[in-house]
């Protein structure tokens, strides 16, 4: 059984389950039993009640926002709540900075790791190499946001000649390295269940190993290894703690890459940072909280797609194979 | 335009991916051996049983120390139940209907929320319109829901992974459906649910953002009293004399995070080895 970090996807092909659910009992239950089952039944939905609570909880807490600020204000450049500028632009922006910077490092290392590991070390190294990538996954956000502020950042000054370590490229660093163990895991899966046919298929006819990598297994395992790069940049843009560390929190409009080097607020960041200090019931209380469910959606779409990724492709395997 | 043979290509191609995946393996190794070289020094006896002196300077982390232990094991208490009751009922019960995909929707979506959210919810729910206040129980209760997802889909894998034969054996010799459950599947699910379980609570022990807003003190050098206390937590502690607290010798906050990445592996590990454990002794 491989280590999950994200539901099991190969579990949502949205058929009838093969346990073949037993129906007709030849025993009648008792009441503990009939009690038993009715308990089930209610935990079984309890992840819809639950993603209804936290919509419901988290616009009852928005809406206020709306009526106390303009669409205008809420789209102005600048976030200065305690002076009544409202403006989320900035903090959208730093949130797209940091994670365009993180996918452009953690996706092409990722692909390479899954590669790397499924494809060119040995067997036995396969089965040491693999638990050990996911250990990354298991390092709290806060010790990698200490390693980033004490290692990364005085390195970062040094080598981009920054006034400061706390840039927008040291969280998107540190991101890459939280969003790599979701990458390299269920990319290396999806390469490793390519069938070995394919692979003799092209080496008979005298492609070398690296052809048949990139033209032939790769291609046949897209779909897992884009499943991959969107659950772990789906993990990067949702992270708080290690970016609240190294980014430095400035928030401020984002012209261009060049911007990598001078310090940036995140969306995530900036509830973690302000929802401590404000006045319950202020407007800026509220808006903390329209934050929260622009994140909400955001994560909705990302993890919606890439489970619609994983059906379509299963339902094309079922009609070519059959 | 100069064309490179196979041979030079594949050459190159192989370099560089080693070289990629070389240094990402180094980046871990690096970082898990500068917490515990780095950390080390700041372990003694009175670091884990003491109480913290001096504005967090001197002294231990015994109350964060216990503090993450309560929160982890609150999170238990809610989760496992509720996660494990809902992956029967979608390996066993659930039929192919709306209903079923709508709930795996709803843990895929759940599975995907930042921690920040889970933290913003917790804050709306059990802080302010239950009035738990900002209390283990309310911390408890944020972290229980944001290891529901992954507690639900370890525990269904493993509980599918039991042979239908299983099953079919049990009915015919007459046993119920829930009999059939409790005696022969979920027995033989056990060590999968138990790795799950494990592995969601170790998410749970070493996240921050959850606890922010509904149950972590800045400082609080005493152990709590009642679920209706706040308490310090290991995650959250680190992340105070890390940045909120100037002057803090660098020497305790790699200690803290030593503390907290020793504990959060060792539950990998022993997730690791009863999975292996359990892996070799079966007979399907």
């Amino acid at each position: 059984m491989p280590r999950l970090l994200w539901p099991n996807w190969a579990l949502y092909r949205w058929n009838k389950p093969d346990t073949g659910t037993v129906e007709k009992e030849p025993i009648k239950r008792t009441w503990q039993e009939s009690l038993m089952e009715r308990t089930i039944r209610v935990t079984g939905v309890s992840a819809i009640v639950i993603v209804g609570l936290i919509v419901l909880f988290l616009i009852r807490e928005a809406v206020p926002a709306f009526v106390q600020v303009t669409p205008a204000e809420l789209l102005a450049d600048r976030w200065y709540p305690v002076e009544g500028y409202y403006g989320l632009v900035p903090l959208l922006l730093g949130t797209l900075l940091v994670t365009v910077g993180a996918a452009a490092i953690a996706l092409p290392a990722g692909l390479a790791t899954a590669i790397f590991i499924a494809e060119i070390v040995p067997r036995w190294a396969r089965d040491l190499l693999k638990p050990f990538v996911e250990v990354l996954a298991g390092i709290p956000s806060v010790v990698l946001g200490l390693i980033g502020m004490l290692v990364l950042a005085p390195l970062v000054r040094r080598f981009a000649g920054a006034p400061t370590g706390l840039t927008a490229l040291t969280g998107s660093l540190l991101l890459a390295l939280m969003a790599l163990p979701t990458i390299v895991s269920v990319a290396e899966d999806a390469i490793d269940a390519v069938p070995a046919s394919y692979r003799n298929a092209a080496l008979a006819l005298g492609a070398t190993r690296w052809q048949t990598i990139w033209r032939v297994v790769v291609p046949a395992a897209r779909t897992g290894v884009l499943t991959g790069m969107m659950l772990g940049v789906g993990r990067a843009i949702g992270e708080t703690m290690a970016v609240m560390m190294v980014t430095g929190n400035a928030a401020r409009i984002v012209t261009g890459p060049a911007d990598l080097f001078l310090p940036v607020r995140t969306m995530t960041a900036t509830i973690a940072a302000e929802m401590g200090e404000v006045a319950q019931g202020s407007t800026h209380y509220h808006l903390l909280f329209v934050i929260g469910f622009a994140l909400f959606l955001i994560s909705f779409v990302v993890n919606l797609a890439a489970a619609a990724v994983v059906f379509r492709q299963t339902k094309r395997s079922e009609r070519v194979m059959s | 335009m100069i064309r490179l043979s196979r041979q030079t290509t594949q050459r190159i191609a192989f370099w560089l991916i080693s070289l990629i995946a070389g240094l990402v393996i180094a980046s871990i190794l690096l970082i898990v051996g500068l917490v515990i070289v780095q950390g080390s020094g700041a372990i003694s006896w009175e670091f884990a049983t003491g109480f913290p002196r001096e504005g967090m300077k001197e002294g231990g982390i015994l109350p964060a120390i216990v503090g993450t232990l309560l929160l982890t094991i609150g999170t238990a208490i809610f989760s496992v139940p509720i996660g494990v009751g809902a992956a029967v009922y979608l390996a066993e019960y659930s039929e192919d209907n709306a209903l079923t995909r709508t709930i795996r929707i709803a843990i895929i979506n759940l599975a995907g929320i930042p921690s920040i959210v889970y933290g913003l919810f917790g804050l709306g729910l059990f802080v302010l319109f239950l009035k738990f206040g900002t209390s283990i129980l309310a911390g408890s209760l944020t972290l229980g829901i944001m290891t529901l997802p992954v507690i639900i889909s370890t525990s269904e894998q493993a509980l599918r992974a039991v042979p239908h034969s299983f099953r079919v054996v049990s009915i015919s010799l007459g046993a119920t459906h829930w009999q059939t459950i409790r005696r022969i599947v979920l027995p033989q699910a056990l060590p999968g649910v138990l790795t799950g379980v494990i592995l969601g609570l170790e998410r749970a022990a070493g996240e921050t953002a959850p606890i922010l807003f509904t149950v972590a003190a800045f400082f609080l050098p005493r152990l709590p009293r009642s679920v209706f206390d706040q308490t310090m937590a290991l995650p959250y502690h680190l992340f105070v004399i890390s940045t909120q607290v100037p002057g803090m010798p660098i020497r305790i906050q790699y200690g803290t995070a030593l503390v907290l990445l020793a504990f959060v592996l060792s539950m990998n590990l022993i997730a690791t080895l009863i999975r292996r454990h359990y892996r070799q002794r079966r007979q399907w």
